[in-house]
């Protein structure tokens, strides 16, 4: 007994020792840093590398998603590209899901987040956020026969809206007068409203102008509702070189009208033609 | 390029649902993705059986340490769900140990250790449902104890770990559905890639591409099912002859 017990010990210490050592040959030492405060990858070393590796969504046409010949395409996904390019390296798109975005940036896994990342108080606290290059509020759909152009136009109306979002919050705090119907999700917000069973409804606007191209017989009446939010690339949180190279490049991005052709190109086609690309993205 | 696009999406609109799957790369891509996951599955198998028969057979002695910790390990990994035991792994312990390891070999080493802790509580169930009077005639021949494991328990006992053994084996494979979380492109996220990138000309693609994957899982896990009879068949006549 005492015999095999001694085996099965070395049999047992041999698979941790073999699976330490595959796990720590795969180190690609890229979360040794030189500076004291600078965390994460520098331009330099991004540019050694040879590529950057970004985060986005592979889901979410028109902003990140993945066409039919498996290359991504979309607004998030051009301007991975476009960045790519004027620092000279090869992107390496890591697909996540919203709730991986953070983590995805904490632990190294990602230099840069462009996916349809919201800038918020807390997201501020975990990770940095550059430049904003998109703008997003609440916007109000109905349809083309009892259009709502303005939110007071809502009073003693019923409005669908999704639990958890923004329109939610909005409508209850701004207008109690207004009759909130509250959905689970998405798909069943609007097939209530197709149904006819709620006057309008309220969400995003940047998902409301592509669900009304889809839609025709409906328009968004109320663009722009409430605080705008902007949506931004984001950093590792204390990663101050990356930030400070992709601030400017958007800066200058900006000014040479990159933008604008991003959303011709990406956005546009997905969108209602009353939509304007300042309704969208930041302009000069 | 995206005029383009919009002008193929278009003509495609004409067509019904099911030819997503054969326009472009997609069928290429559906099976890139089927790969990723049957390799991950395959992978962390043939790490996670070993070990766990070793730490099953650990789990039969008299040791009390040995087996509070093996016990330990089980309870772990059964408690905690599978996407959490991911998470851990890719995103959380690579940050507390400044190392970086990529997706694929996380969910080897994941699913691997997962794939042990089952496999050891079925050995350790199917070696102590052996009459202990065989153990007790081994002794008599005097065997000593890995010659009693491996020429008395562990032939009357493995046609008892066969079908749990296959049933992980296909459980394995449907959780590789999980490993978007960790940025691993598996057969589903493609699938998922594929219908949204098709929503505007095909909304009924997601019936089709769903129907797809699920008759890629059935042709991978069906073989499974018929090897699991062939062998218990096997075994049960070697036992009973």
């Amino acid at each position: 007994m005492k015999k095999l017990k001694k085996i099965i010990a070395g049999l047992v210490a041999g698979a941790a020792l073999i699976s330490l050592a595959a796990c720590g040959s795969s180190n690609s030492g890229s979360s040794d840093s030189s500076a004291s405060s600078q965390q994460g990858q520098t331009v330099e070393q991004i540019k050694k590398a040879g590529k950057i590796r970004i985060a986005t969504f592979g889901d979410l046409p028109p902003y990140g998603y993945v066409k039919n010949d498996g290359t991504r395409a979309g607004y998030d996904v051009a301007l991975g590209n476009k960045l790519a390019e004027d620092l000279g390296v090869k992107v390496d798109w890591v697909q996540v899901n919203a709730d991986g975005r953070v983590d995805a940036l904490k632990s190294d896994k990602v230099d840069l987040v462009l996916a349809n990342f919201t800038v918020t108080d807390e997201r501020k606290q975990v990770v940095d956020f550059a430049s904003p290059y998109m703008k997003v509020s609440i916007g109000v759909v109905s349809p083309d026969s009892a259009k709502i152009t303005s939110a007071d136009q809502l009073k003693g109306k019923s409005l669908a809206v999704t639990k958890g979002t923004t329109a939610e919050t909005y409508f209850t705090q701004k207008y109690p007068d207004v009759n909130l119907q509250k959905y689970d999700s998405k798909t069943q917000q609007f097939q209530a409203f197709k149904d006819g069973r709620v006057d309008a409804l309220a969400d995003d606007n940047t998902y409301l102008y592509a669900w009304a191209k889809e839609n025709p017989g409906y328009t968004v009446g109320v663009k722009t509702l409430g605080e705008e939010s902007t949506i931004a690339p984001a950093v590792k949180k204390g990663n101050a070189d990356l930030l400070k190279w992709v601030n400017s490049e958007i800066k200058t991005l900006t000014d040479n009208g990159f933008f604008e052709q991003a959303y011709q190109d990406e956005l546009a086609p997905s969108f209602t033609d009353d939509i304007k690309a300042e309704d969208v993205i930041i302009t000069k | 390029m995206v005029p383009s696009a919009i002008d193929q999406a278009l003509v495609l609109a004409a067509q019904p649902g099911w030819t997503v799957i054969f326009t472009g790369d997609n069928l290429t891509r559906l099976l890139g993705g089927l790969w990723t996951s049957v390799s991950v599955a395959g992978l962390a198998l043939i790490f996670g059986i070993p070990l766990g028969i070793v730490l099953g057979a650990l789990r039969i002695m008299h040791n009390p340490v040995l087996r509070a910790v093996l016990r330990l390990y089980l309870e772990f990994f059964r408690i905690i769900p599978t996407l959490v035991i991911l998470f851990l792994f890719y995103y959380i312990l690579p940050r507390e140990m400044g190392v970086q390891v990529d997706g694929e070999t996380i969910a080897v080493v994941a699913f691997g250790l997962w794939v042990a802790a089952e496999i050891s509580d079925v050995v350790r169930g199917a070696l102590i449902s052996v009459p202990s009077h065989q153990v007790d005639a081994g002794k008599a021949l005097g065997m000593n104890g890995l010659q009693l494991l491996w020429y008395v328990r562990l032939p009357q006992s493995v046609n008892l770990m066969i079908p749990a053994t296959i049933n992980l084996a296909a459980r394995v494979i449907m959780t590789t559905s999980l490993l978007l979380l960790i940025s691993v492109i598996d057969v589903i996220t493609v699938g998922q890639q594929i219908m949204e990138a098709n929503r505007m000309s095909h909304p009924d693609s997601a019936f089709w591409v769903y129907g797809f994957v699920f008759l890629l899982y059935f042709i991978v896990c069906w073989p499974l099912a018929r090897i699991a009879q062939a062998l218990e068949k096997r075994a049960k006549e070697r036992n009973n002859g």
